[in-house]
């Protein structure tokens, strides 16, 4: 088969495929079956914040970066206009 | 007593439906009672695999809504009288099936039927997750390929967790089909090897069928490839896994075609 793959002129492909699949899959099963942790944290902010004020769940957006010695959670919270008015009637 | 077997896979395009029919047949042929369920609401395909394409009146969805009763939507394939197709409707509703209708439709075919074989649509998402949903057994097609080896990955994860015996605390019985394996491209180190896939996914192997022109012609011709070209590599591939699906000793082996000089001398890469 070396022959051929003298002729052939390139290296196997096959163990990249191999090990590129075992780095993938160690990782993505260690996160498969906890709860979404974003959705989770997103629906409840959600829900505290619409408490007082009238919001759109499509304007939250929350997005976690994982550094290597920092993490950052961004929490980005639009609010629609009238909120002022929504926020004295709910106060 | 009544097998539920779901024929799945994440990735689409890797021989799902085409495995269902060949594995319906050989499990008909067998002498076992056969129905073929295809849960691919909106694309169906397995009647057109099995050329019943101009004979379905009522469908899985039909049966589930209660608008025809089970008898009137099963359709006895002309060539073997154990082999029984429940089509699936090509309506764009996604959401017609429900668990419920599902849960009452396969205990009714339970009743009846030695092998409930479940063709599942791609992806991850409810009409895969109900055609498993009931499932004894499942076949889980794979191509030597890394993305097709990843999806398998995911819905073995969703066998182990998403099914009534896993709800349980049962097992459900899991097998790898790898479809469309290259021998020769595996031993140039092209093609992920059988004993990558399996160590990579660790579920035993149920069988290895052969990329083949046999594959595409019997379904140009709506039979199955079991049945459509006997002697043919995949057809032997699928009758050994289908043996060991009955729970018999069938040694492994890498069914290959006879390959005309000229392949050789090109080295196989005319397919």
């Amino acid at each position: 088969m070396s022959v051929l793959r003298l002729f052939a002129g390139r290296a196997a492909s096959a163990p990249v495929a191999r090990e590129r699949l075992q780095i993938l899959l160690a990782h993505e099963r260690s996160l498969r079956g906890q709860p979404d942790l974003l959705m989770q944290l997103r629906e409840e902010i959600l829900a505290v914040v619409s408490r007082h004020v009238v919001l759109d769940p499509d304007k939250v957006i929350v997005r976690m970066d994982r550094g290597k010695h920092v993490s950052t959670l961004e929490v980005d919270i639009e609010l629609p206009n009238g909120a002022d008015r929504a926020f004295a009637s709910a106060g | 007593m009544a097998k539920v077997l779901v024929v799945t896979s994440g990735k689409g395009g890797v021989g799902k439906t085409t495995t269902t029919a060949a594995m319906g047949a050989a499990l008909a042929q067998a002498g076992e009672k056969v129905v073929v369920v295809d849960f691919d609401v909106g694309l169906r395909n397995l009647d057109l695999v099995l050329g019943a394409e101009r004979r379905v009146v009522f469908d899985l969805i039909n049966v589930v809504h209660g608008v025809a009763k089970l008898p009137q939507a099963l359709i006895r394939d002309k060539r073997l009288e154990n082999l029984w197709l429940l089509p699936a409707s090509q309506t764009k509703d996604k959401d017609a099936l429900t668990e419920d209708g599902v849960g009452r439709v396969i205990t009714e075919l339970r009743k009846t039927f030695d092998w409930v074989v479940c063709d599942s649509p791609a992806g991850i998402e409810r009409g895969a997750m109900l055609a498993m949903r009931y499932a004894d057994e499942a076949i889980i097609v794979t191509n030597p390929e890394v993305s097709s080896v990843r999806d398998s990955d995911r819905i073995i994860g969703m066998l182990d967790s998403k099914t009534v015996r896993a709800e349980n605390g049962e097992r459900v019985e899991k097998h790898i089909l790898i479809t469309r394996y290259d021998p020769g491209r595996a031993a140039r180190g092209e093609m992920l090897s059988i004993d990558d896939v399996l160590e990579i996914l660790a579920t035993p192997l149920l069988g290895i069928v052969p990329e083949s022109q046999d594959v595409l012609r019997a379904s140009n011709v709506g039979c199955p490839v079991t049945l459509n070209s006997p002697a043919s590599a995949p057809a032997r591939a699928y009758h050994d896994a289908m043996r060991r699906l009955l729970g018999e000793e069938v040694e492994m082996q890498i069914p290959s075609e006879r390959k005309g000089l000229m392949n050789l001398l090109l080295g196989r890469r005319a397919a």
